[in-house]
C-alpha cells in the first residue's frame, strides 16, 4: 500500500532513548508492588517450615496455635481435602504444603492466618511438629549413587507435561528429567582429532536475590479467586491456581503490578496456591509476604557438574563434542527440565559442531528447589564450554580469538538441523569485542584478556495476544500481558503502539498483567517481551489501523472517493481525518473506539523455533595479584547484537546489569571457595598442617 | 489481636514536614510505622536485617536502616522519606538524574538509594566517584550494575543537588 505522509506527523518514538514511563513513579514512591497492596479485611500469614532436609511428617499438632488470641485460621495439608495439593508446570510434583513427607530444609509443612503478621508468627511457635528424620541427599553425585534414598516415591507424580515430553524419563530413582542432543558421528569425530579437550566444571547453586522477596495477596468472592502477586509470569500462575482449585480459567484473576526484580527467580508458581488456599481457609483476603530468608528457601538457580570433551583438528577446527550435564535440581521439578533442555540446546552453539552428542540430566536432591535464572542453562554450560575453548586454543598453539573465528556460526546457518538459522552475526560481535579490548595489544604484565561469546536459543513458545484500542480522541490504550519487571517493557511496548499507529508517545498508556483484563501472553522471560508481545502490539496496531480505513469508505466515503491511508489518519479528497474523527463517524456521534487484535503463534515468522537467538559477547581484562591471588576486573566490554534497538538506553542498561550479575555469581563462588578453604584450617588443621586447596576440595598433611 | 493497650507508647514526630502522633506498639520499626500506619508504602523492605539499604530514610539527616531502627526512637525527631523529596510535583535534581541516567530498572532499591544519596549529597555536595560509591555501600541494587547510579548521584551534585526539595530546613 502506497503511503503518503502530507503533513509532519509525530516522530515515530523507534529507536529513540525515551524516558522510562515508570520512572516518575519509580523515583518518587509511587510505584506500586505486590508488597503494597493492602485489601480491606485483609489478614495475614506465615508458614512453619521444615528443619529437616528429608523426613516423614508423622503427627501435626494445631491445637495450642488454634487458640492463640487473634489466630483466624491454621492450615495443613490435611484441612484442604477439597484442594488439588500438587501442582507443577513442567512435571506435576510439587505439594503447595508438605502431604506427609518434606523434602527440603524449608518446605512449608503448616500456614497460620492472624490479624496480624505478628501474631501469626507468635503462633507458628506453638505449632507442634513430629518428624521422623529420612537420609537425605544434598549433591548429586550423592542422589546419583544406587543406595542414594528415594526423593520422590511415586512416578505418577510426574504428569503435567507441557511442550517438552521427549525429555521426561526416568533413567534412575531420583532423575527429574533428561534431555539429550545429538547429531553426528561423534565416535568418528573424536577418533580422528588431533586434539581432545577434556575437564569437570562445577557451577553454584545460586540465588537470584530480587529486592522484593515473594509476596501474594489472595482474595476470594463468589466462588472466583484474585491473587495479587510478585510473579512474572500471570498466565501461567492462573493455570496452576485454576488447577488446584478446579475452577475455569475465567474465574481465576491474577494481578501484577510492579515487580521487584525477578531474573527468572519470579518465572511460574511459587507462593500463590498456598495463599489462595489460606485464605480460602480463612474466608477472608490473605497477604503472605516471604522474608529474604524464605525466598533463598522459594527458588534458586540450577547448580550444575559438567564434564565436556570437545574435538579439534589440527587447524583448530571443531569436530565434535560430548557432554553430560548434571544439574542439581533441589526437591522439585519446577523449571529444571526446561533448564536441562536449555543446557543442552545451548551446548550447540555457537560453533559450528559437525557431530555432537549431549545429555543434560535434572537430578532432584533434598535442596530448595531450583528454576530459571539469567538466561538459565546457557551459564552453567557457556563456562565449561568457552574455557575448553581458550584451553584449545593455547595447546594448538593459536590465537583464542582466531579460533573462534574459524569455529562460529555464520549469518543464516544452522546451528543444527530444523531450527531457524543463526539471525545475527556472531563473527561481527567478536570483532567488535575484541577492537574495544584492544585485543592486537599485549595486555601487561599481571593481566589478561579474553573474549567470549554464546548464541541461546531465546524467546520462549511464541504464544502471545495484544490488543490496541484506539478511543474516540484519537488516544491509544494497549492492553499487553507482559509484566514490568523492570526491564522497561512499560516503555517499550508503548513505543512500538506509538510508532505503528503514528501518535505521540504520551497518547498511548499501557494496561499490563490483569489476567482478567488484559489478554494472554505465555511468559515474561527469555528476552521474549520486546520481540513477541512487540510483534503482537504491532499487529494489533495494524489490525485497527485497517478496520479504521474501513470505517473511513464506509462511513465517510461510501460512494468512492479513494480513501487514502497516511501516516496518522486517512485523507479523502485531500481532507485530512485523524483517527480520532474515523471513530466518531462511524459510530456516528461523539463516542466509540476501535480495538485492534495482534495475535502471535507458531506460524509465518514465528515458526521455526527458537523465535530467535540471543547472542552474548563479553570481553574482559582482568589483572591478578600475585601475592593474594585476588583478581581484579580491569575492563568488562560487552556486546548487545539485538537488532533494531527499540529504546538504545533500556538496552544498554539491561546488558550492563546482566553482566555485573554474572560478575557477582563469579565472585561469590569464590568467596565461598575462600570460606571452605578458611574453615578447612579452622576444624580440621588449628595446628598447623598446610590445607592445600584443590579443584573441586582440600588436601590436608 | 496480640496488640494490647497498655503496651502501647505515645510516638511524636515530623515526617516529611508533617508532625504526627500516633500510638504504636514499643516493637515497632520505623518502616512499619511508615508503611503501615502512615500509607508511606514508598520506602521499601528486603532483607530486613540492615544489610540492603532499600528500606533508608533519613532521621534528623543521618540515613538509617528504618528496617531495624525501632519508631520509638524517632520520637521527637525529623523523619524524610522518599515521598518527601519531590515538592509540588517538582522532582529533585538527583530524581531527574535517576531517570535521565536509567539508574534504576525495577526500582525497589531506588527509594532507598535516592534517600542514602541525598544524605550524602547533604554532607558533601561535590564528591567524587569514590566518595559516592563509599557513600552508598550499604546499598544493594540487582538490576542495573551500579554505574548509572554513581553517574547520577555525580550529575545531581554538578546541578547542584545540595539540598533536596523537602529537606529539613523547609519544615520549619
Amino acid at each position: 500500500m502506497k503511503r503518503v505522509t502530507t503533513r509532519d506527523a509525530a516522530p515515530a518514538p523507534i529507536g529513540e532513548p525515551v524516558p522510562r514511563r515508570d520512572g516518575i513513579a519509580k523515583v518518587t514512591g509511587g510505584a506500586t508492588y505486590a508488597t503494597d497492596i493492602a485489601l480491606p479485611g485483609m489478614a495475614h500469614a506465615k508458614v512453619l517450615r521444615s528443619p529437616y532436609a528429608h523426613a516423614r511428617v508423622v503427627s501435626i499438632d494445631t491445637a495450642a496455635a488454634r487458640a492463640h488470641p487473634g489466630v483466624i485460621a491454621v492450615v495443613t495439608a490435611e484441612d484442604l481435602p477439597d484442594v488439588e495439593l500438587i501442582y507443577g508446570h513442567a512435571v506435576a510434583d510439587h505439594p503447595l504444603i508438605a502431604t506427609g513427607k518434606v523434602r527440603f530444609a524449608g518446605e512449608p509443612v503448616v500456614g497460620v492466618v492472624a490479624e496480624d503478621a505478628v501474631t501469626a508468627q507468635e503462633a507458628l511457635a506453638l505449632v507442634t511438629v513430629e518428624y521422623e528424620p529420612l537420609p537425605w541427599v544434598t549433591d548429586v553425585a550423592a542422589a546419583l549413587a544406587p543406595d542414594a534414598p528415594i526423593i520422590h516415591e511415586r512416578p505418577g507424580e510426574q504428569r503435567a507435561h507441557r511442550g517438552f515430553e521427549e525429555d521426561i524419563e526416568r533413567t534412575a530413582a531420583n532423575v527429574c528429567s533428561a534431555s539429550r542432543q545429538q547429531w553426528g558421528d561423534v565416535d568418528a569425530a573424536f577418533a580422528e582429532a588431533a586434539l581432545v579437550v577434556e575437564g569437570e566444571f562445577r557451577y553454584p547453586l545460586c540465588y537470584a536475590y530480587a529486592m522484593e522477596p515473594y509476596t501474594a495477596v489472595a482474595s476470594w468472592s463468589e466462588g472466583a479467586l484474585t491473587v495479587w502477586t510478585s510473579a512474572q509470569h500471570p498466565y501461567m500462575v492462573r493455570d496452576d491456581l485454576a488447577h488446584c482449585f478446579h475452577l475455569p480459567l475465567s474465574a481465576v484473576r491474577v494481578i501484577v503490578p510492579y515487580v521487584g526484580g525477578g531474573y527468572g527467580s519470579k518465572s511460574y508458581t511459587k507462593i500463590e496456591p498456598l495463599t489462595a488456599a489460606l485464605a480460602l481457609r480463612a474466608g477472608r483476603p490473605v497477604r503472605l509476604a516471604l522474608s529474604v530468608e524464605e525466598a533463598i528457601l522459594t527458588t534458586r538457580g540450577d547448580g550444575a557438574r559438567i564434564r565436556l570433551a570437545t574435538a579439534f583438528d589440527h587447524e583448530g577446527h571443531l569436530l565434535g563434542r560430548r557432554a553430560t550435564v548434571h544439574l542439581d535440581t533441589g526437591a522439585y521439578a519446577e523449571n529444571s527440565p526446561l533448564v536441562a533442555r536449555k543446557a543442552a540446546n545451548r551446548l550447540g552453539g555457537p560453533y559450528r559442531i559437525p557431530a555432537l552428542d549431549v545429555r543434560c540430566s535434572a537430578i532432584y536432591t533434598n535442596t530448595a528447589p531450583a528454576s530459571s535464572f539469567r538466561g538459565f542453562g546457557a551459564p552453567q554450560v557457556t563456562f565449561a564450554a568457552e574455557s575448553q575453548m581458550d584451553e584449545a586454543a593455547e595447546r594448538l598453539g593459536l590465537d583464542p580469538l582466531e579460533l573462534r573465528r574459524r569455529n562460529v556460526l555464520q549469518p543464516g546457518e544452522r546451528p543444527w538441523p530444523r531450527v531457524r538459522g543463526i539471525d545475527a552475526d556472531l563473527g561481527a560481535d567478536l570483532e567488535i569485542a575484541a577492537e574495544e579490548l584492544e585485543w592486537d595489544t599485549p595486555a601487561v604484565a599481571g593481566r589478561g584478556k579474553a573474549i567470549s561469546i554464546s548464541a541461546s536459543d531465546a524467546g520462549s513458545e511464541p504464544v502471545t495476544t495484544a490488543v490496541v484500542r484506539v478511543h474516540s480522541d484519537g488516544s491509544v490504550t494497549v492492553t499487553a500481558g507482559s509484566t514490568e519487571i523492570g526491564q522497561g517493557s512499560s516503555t517499550v511496548l508503548a513505543q512500538i503502539a506509538a510508532g505503528e499507529m503514528a501518535v505521540p508517545l504520551d497518547r498511548v498508556h499501557l494496561v499490563q498483567s490483569d489476567t482478567a483484563a488484559v489478554s494472554y501472553d505465555r511468559s515474561t522471560g527469555a528476552s521474549r517481551t520486546t520481540t513477541l508481545m512487540g510483534l503482537a502490539i504491532q499487529r494489533a496496531a495494524r489490525d485497527a489501523r485497517a478496520q479504521l480505513v474501513r470505517w473511513a469508505e464506509e462511513a465517510l466515503a461510501p460512494d468512492g472517493p479513494a480513501v487514502v491511508e497516511e501516516r496518522d489518519g486517512v485523507s479523502i479528497d485531500g481532507k485530512r481525518y485523524d483517527w480520532g474523527e474515523l471513530v466518531r463517524a462511524w459510530f456516528g456521534g461523539a463516542s466509540g473506539e476501535v480495538v485492534g487484535r495482534g495475535y502471535v503463534r507458531r506460524a509465518g515468522a514465528t515458526e521455526e523455533m527458537p523465535p530467535f537467538w540471543e547472542v552474548g559477547c563479553v570481553g574482559v581484562e582482568a589483572s591478578v595479584d600475585e601475592e593474594t591471588g585476588e583478581i581484579r576486573l580491569e575492563r568488562l566490554v560487552t556486546v548487545g547484537d539485538v537488532g533494531c534497538a527499540i529504546n538504545p538506553q533500556l538496552v544498554e542498561s539491561q546488558d550492563v546489569g546482566a553482566a555485573v550479575m554474572g560478575l557477582a555469581i563469579q565472585r561469590a563462588a569464590r568467596d565461598a571457595r575462600a570460606q571452605l578453604v578458611r574453615w578447612a584450617e579452622e576444624a580440621l588443621a588449628p595446628d598447623g598442617p598446610a590445607v592445600v586447596e584443590e579443584r573441586d576440595g582440600v588436601s590436608i598433611g | 489481636m496480640a496488640e494490647t493497650a497498655e503496651r502501647s507508647i505515645d510516638l511524636a514526630l515530623e515526617v516529611n514536614g508533617r508532625r504526627r502522633s500516633l500510638r504504636i506498639e514499643p516493637r515497632e520499626t520505623l518502616a512499619e510505622v511508615l508503611r503501615d500506619r502512615l500509607a508511606l508504602t514508598g520506602t521499601k523492605v528486603s532483607c530486613d536485617a540492615q544489610v540492603c539499604g532499600a528500606c533508608t530514610v533519613l532521621v534528623d539527616g543521618l540515613a538509617v536502616s528504618s528496617c531495624t531502627y525501632l519508631a520509638a526512637d524517632a520520637d521527637g525527631r525529623r523523619v524524610r522519606t522518599v515521598e518527601g523529596l519531590a515538592v509540588d510535583g517538582r522532582l529533585t535534581p538527583l530524581q531527574q538524574a535517576f531517570i535521565d541516567r536509567a539508574a534504576f530498572q525495577c526500582g525497589f532499591c531506588t527509594s532507598g538509594m535516592l534517600m542514602a544519596a541525598t544524605a550524602l549529597l547533604e554532607e558533601n555536595p561535590a564528591p567524587s566517584a569514590d566518595d559516592v560509591v563509599r557513600g552508598l555501600e550499604g546499598n544493594l541494587c540487582r538490576c542495573t550494575g551500579y554505574a548509572p547510579i554513581v553517574e547520577a548521584v555525580l550529575e545531581a551534585a554538578a546541578a547542584g543537588d545540595r539540598t533536596t526539595n523537602g529537606a529539613d530546613g523547609a519544615a520549619e
